[in-house]
């Protein structure tokens, strides 16, 4: 069975040119099949590439796919599926591909070695930035962004099994069906379009039929289990804490459609079976266009149909390579063999040359010749088109490390393996263990199946362990070619044999400065196919064990993910979550132009017709309040509705000043101290009813009060009988304020309860049952009206309405905060933390005898202390503005830190009073009423006179509040 | 990372708010050594005892110990016992 459906032909374009493939082709087969040798340029050296692989591991053959705001750089050849019409590009090449100027590198390269722009561009320094690093990045680079923005083509999700199988190969096919036999839900998740790994581009029987036909009967009864999810195209990015994992899905093409999905997989138990990846030999020239992997040469053939070369030499030092050397010669290529074993014999009918190496080759664009050196040293060169390398086969176990696990040196695997039991939760079965024949592959999936349901408490029905090749295929270590030239280790780096001899020379020889020294594993492909070659070669260069070394550290992700998937959804407004008060559309009907306010949007100032601005607006709502009425939207607040038998205690605990003496009906200012003495938040406490509170913070406050009280609830005071509800959303709240607000709800509601100040009581509006709290944040007469958030938009319009009628209107945050300044009334531009109950010149609020939260260390010396910033309010001598953030000076004092005496923390021009009006935090302010300061503003460029004043500059006494 | 709310079951660390070590819920009485109790803390590479606000679940504030250098998570109890 094929891979490619012959009767569906697809067409697309490489650089502008039609190439012909069918349908279930990559990018990389189809270009195979037409002919294509060049299909990429070097990192570095600009030398010409071409397919090295067939999966996600392929180093050299990079391209980008698509056109505009869809160009995605950097995409595996082999790893893009054709459909009609689409647009691949060669990258890192101009004028083009055939003809890049900048192969002038390669011509230069003896001077381009490892660490040579660290020591040739060390001086000036200045031009490092400048000059020297921006045209580097320029001629050695990968694929460009389209500078466009790409929107909302990816998304995100989640997934939760209790089986999650990494890998679809004769390995990751069996565990998963011994597991969905036995009824975990399972989730199979597989790199490739099509699954079956390995097995479906070798020609061998499993189960007495073709392999790929036994892949499609497996995957047939797999999806017919309905516990059991297939993923195909998804590639397993991370593994994380306690059975989380990252994977990225390339969704199959279709218009419309997403192009990626990036998932989070929950599973109890994981079986890695990633297999393992074939590794090439460092000899020189071994990166010419039609030099690949010799798996991926059979492969080519067995899946695609797609020969080549025509004249093939196999390099290998392994049995296995012998397969495609096999399949190749069946298929009709001329073939020889060259193995370095000097007792390698051929195990078909096709030439061997044992004892031999390939020490050079030839051919600029494609590969054509390749010269052959026997044991005795002899050197002959024969014409060849395909050069089929293998140097043996390294477990793909990067999945493995993620969570802090080293894998080992094995001598008789060959390769690096990871201990069975390494990964809490995660089986390895298969190659990736060094069980590299296809029997062994299903032996150990079975078993790893099988445990895992066990492990799932679920009786394991495992599947018979089926026919197949029990040949792993003997191989003999053998990573480089001892001749002259450019042997690569690392394609995707451009990282030569010598460059990592270089690095041990110059003292960098451990694994992780070769690394950093030689850029070697850093590329997209992370050293994937190079990283155990490079290791033993620094272990050659180090005279020191492979086993010594140790490895280079794999984290995720296990392939490049986009950022657009990761972050899929993040865009714009879903970058975070925008809250709106329920009287929201009521307040733009208004005229409301809304501003950001933390996750709130609030009405900054309702623009009536013929006003310019919100200056203008901002005025005339403050005169509203001031002399008529004004409504404002105040549902943001954060409100606790705090209630049980012990809330009054929980509460005088909580707040600095006495509420165990707050009776129902009554509201208190209160303030709320962190442990370390500093003010956290302030606001009214309500006592609704017995045992039921409110307690109101800032808006956007909730997260952080929320813990604040949980902490002292459920875990400082645990016996107190309380439960904190935050209930913020729940309910709308206006302020009315204003000498004629009682005017206005007498018109507006049912029946208008006699409140004395801070005082609350329950009222209807209609079929709204509420609350009236008779607060003021304006220095009014004040009212503040709860309403259960769905007649939030009905009330707002109602009491708009009524106000307008009184010659008032809707105020704005605005006009709220001129009106706050005013009166001297706070907000956090005053508690920004370090600011103590006595610098607000609250301290009165708190109680004599403490006993609340934040009363020891407030007490602390340095935090009561002369000497401390206080607040006080601010006024220019002279007619003019002020803007928050200036420092305060003495006069005279030279603008220095040590003479800073504090800072503009609020500012207005305050249409009451008829000037400039600021709010500051100044160093023994109290003391300093009616001295002039110099106010300095650095960043606006602002130098004044300012008089120190107290900051309650209207109605100070508070009578009109209390009126 | 995961962690086991013993009213939830086992969820997302992104449902949970960190609260800080264990040792806050030991409020000195008044008068008592509240700056060795604020500010003096152990920052162990190894287990550590510590709170976890369930904030985008039951609410509840729950206790546990983790291993800040392998992420091993104990099932978490809740701070204040039952009640």
């Amino acid at each position: 069975m094929s891979g490619i459906d012959p009767s569906r032909p697809l067409r697309f374009r490489f650089d502008g040119r039609e190439v012909q493939g069918f349908a279930g082709d990559t990018v990389a087969s189809a270009l195979l099949r037409a002919g294509r040798r060049l299909v990429a340029r070097s990192f570095k050296y600009h030398r010409p590439r071409g397919v090295v692989s067939t999966g996600s591991d392929e180093p050299s053959a990079l391209v980008t796919v698509g056109q505009g705001a869809a160009q995605t750089p950097n995409q595996r050849a082999t790893m893009v599926e054709i459909t009609e019409g689409l647009e691949v590009f060669s990258q890192n090449a101009w004028p083009s591909l055939a003809l890049d100027v900048q192969a002038v590198n390669d011509l230069v390269a003896p001077l381009l070695g490892a660490g040579f722009y660290y020591k040739t561009f060390m001086w000036p320094r200045r031009a490092w930035f400048r000059l020297y690093e921006p045209v580097i990045r320029r001629a050695a680079g990968l694929g460009a962004l389209s500078g466009q923005a790409d929107r909302g083509r990816d998304e995100k999700a989640f997934a939760f099994c209790d089986l999650l199988v990494i890998g679809a190969g004769p390995a990751g096919l069996m565990a998963a069906l011994a597991a969905a036999r036995a009824g975990a839900d399972v989730i199979l998740a597989d790199e490739a379009a099509a699954m079956g790994g390995r097995l479906l581009y070798e020609a061998e029987e499993v189960g007495g039929v073709p392999a790929a036909d036994w892949v499609a009967g497996v995957l047939a009864e797999l999806a017919g289990w309905p516990n059991v999810r297939l993923m195909p195209r998804c590639t397993v990015t991370g593994v994380y804490d306690h059975g989380t994992y990252a994977a990225i899905e390339r969704l199959a093409p279709a218009p419309g459609r997403p192009r990626e999905c990036f998932w989070r997989i929950v599973a109890q138990r994981a079986v890695l079976a990633t297999g393992a990846s074939e590794r090439l030999i460092a000899f020189p020239g071994n990166d010419r266009p039609g030099v690949m992997l010799a798996g991926a040469a059979r492969g080519y053939l067995n899946r695609y149909g797609v020969l080549a070369g025509k004249r093939v030499v196999v390099f290998a030092n392994n049995d296995d390579a012998q397969r495609s050397a096999r399949d190749l010669a069946a298929a009709g290529a001329a073939v020889l063999v060259v193995d370095p074993r000097a007792q390698a014999v051929a195990l078909g009918d096709y030439p061997l040359r044992a004892g031999a190496e390939v020490v050079a080759t030839r051919g600029r664009a494609a590969l054509r010749a390749v010269a052959v050196r026997d044991a005795a040293g002899h050197v002959e060169w024969l014409a060849a088109d395909c050069l089929a390398v293998s140097g043996g086969w390294n477990p793909v176990l990067q999945l493995a490390c993620h969570l802090g696990a080293k894998p080992v040196w094995n001598e008789a695997v060959g390769g690096f393996v990871m201990a069975p039991d390494a990964v809490s939760g995660m089986a390895l079965a298969g190659a990736v263990t060094g069980a590299f024949s296809t029997r062994a592959a299903l032996a150990e999936g079975i078993a790893a199946g099988a445990a895992a349901a066990r492990a799932l408490n679920l009786a394991p029905v495992a599947p018979d362990l089926p026919a197949a090749d029990a040949e792993a295929g003997a191989m003999r270590l053998h990573w480089q070619v001892a001749a002259k030239g450019r042997a690569f280790v690392d394609l995707a780096n451009d990282v030569t044999v010598k460059d990592l001899v270089l690095a041990a020379a110059e003292g960098m020889g451990a694994p992780e400065h070769a690394k950093r020294y030689t850029t070697q594993g850093m590329a997209p492909d992370q050293g994937r196919l190079s990283n155990p070659t490079a290791l033993a070669v620094l272990a050659d260069a180090t005279a020191r064990a492979l086993a010594e070394g140790g490895t280079t550290t794999a984290r995720p992700p296990f392939v490049p993910v986009s950022i657009s998937a990761m972050g899929a959804g993040g865009l714009g407004a879903g970058f975070a979550p925008l809250r709106k008060s329920p009287a929201h559309a009521a307040a733009l009907d208004r005229g409301a132009v809304m501003i950001e306010a933390g996750p709130w949007l609030r009405a900054s100032h309702f623009l009536r017709p013929g006003e310019d601005g919100w200056a203008t607006s901002c005025a005339r709502e403050v005169g509203h309040v001031r002399s008529a009425v004004g409504v404002a939207d105040v549902s943001t607040l954060s409100r606790f509705d705090i209630q049980g038998p012990d809330a009054a205690e929980f509460l005088h605990r909580v707040c600095t000043n006495t509420i165990n003496t707050l009776k129902p009906g009554h509201v208190r200012y209160t303030l709320l101290l962190r442990e370390d003495g500093m003010v956290m938040e302030d606001g009214p406490l309500v006592h609704l009813a017995p045992d039921r509170y409110w307690l109101f913070t800032s808006s956007g406050s909730e997260a952080l009060v929320r813990r604040h009280l949980e902490l002292a609830a459920q875990g400082q005071w645990p016996d107190l009988r309380l439960r904190i509800f935050e209930a913020s959303e729940n309910w709308a709240q206006f302020a009315i304020a204003g000498p004629r607000a009682r005017d206005l709800l007498t018109a507006t509601l049912d029946a208008l309860p006699d409140l004395p100040f801070m005082g609350a009581a329950p009222v209807n509006w209609g079929a709204a049952q509420g609350w009236l709290l008779r607060i003021s944040y304006s220095g009014e007469l004040g009212y503040e009206l709860a309403l259960p958030a769905r007649f939030g938009d009905a009330a707002f319009r109602a009491l708009t309405d009524a106000a307008e009628a009184l010659g008032g209107g809707a105020y704005g945050l605005e006009a709220m905060n001129v009106l706050r300044i005013e009166k001297g009334f706070l907000t956090h531009a005053e508690i920004d933390g370090r600011v103590t109950a006595s610098d607000l010149g609250l301290g009165r609020m708190l109680r004599a005898g403490g006993g609340h939260i934040g009363a020891d260390l407030a007490a602390r010396p340095a935090l009561t202390a002369p000497g401390r910033a206080q607040l006080v309010a601010l006024r220019p001598t002279a007619p003019g503005t002020i803007a928050a953030g200036g420092h305060l000076f003495a006069q005279g004092a030279a603008l220095a830190p040590e003479n800073d005496l504090g800072h503009v923390t609020s500012a207005c021009h305050s249409p009451t009073l008829g000037h400039a009006l600021a709010l500051a935090l100044l160093r023994d302010g109290r003391a300093r009423m009616g001295e002039t300061l110099r106010l300095w503003d650095g960043l606006r460029g602002t130098d004044q006179l300012v008089e120190v004043i107290a900051p309650a500059q209207y109605d100070p006494e508070g009578g009109r509040a209390r009126g | 990372m995961r962690l086991t709310c013993p009213l939830c079951g086992a969820r997302d660390r992104r449902e949970f708010t960190w609260v800080g070590a264990a040792a806050l819920r030991a409020r000195p009485a008044p008068g008592g050594d509240f700056v060795a109790w604020a500010h003096e803390r152990e920052n162990p590479a190894g287990p550590l005892d510590e709170l976890w606000l369930h904030s985008a679940g039951c609410g509840a504030l729950l206790c546990g110990t983790r291993d800040t250098v392998t992420h091993a998570a104990a099932p978490l109890t809740l701070a204040g016992g039952e009640r």
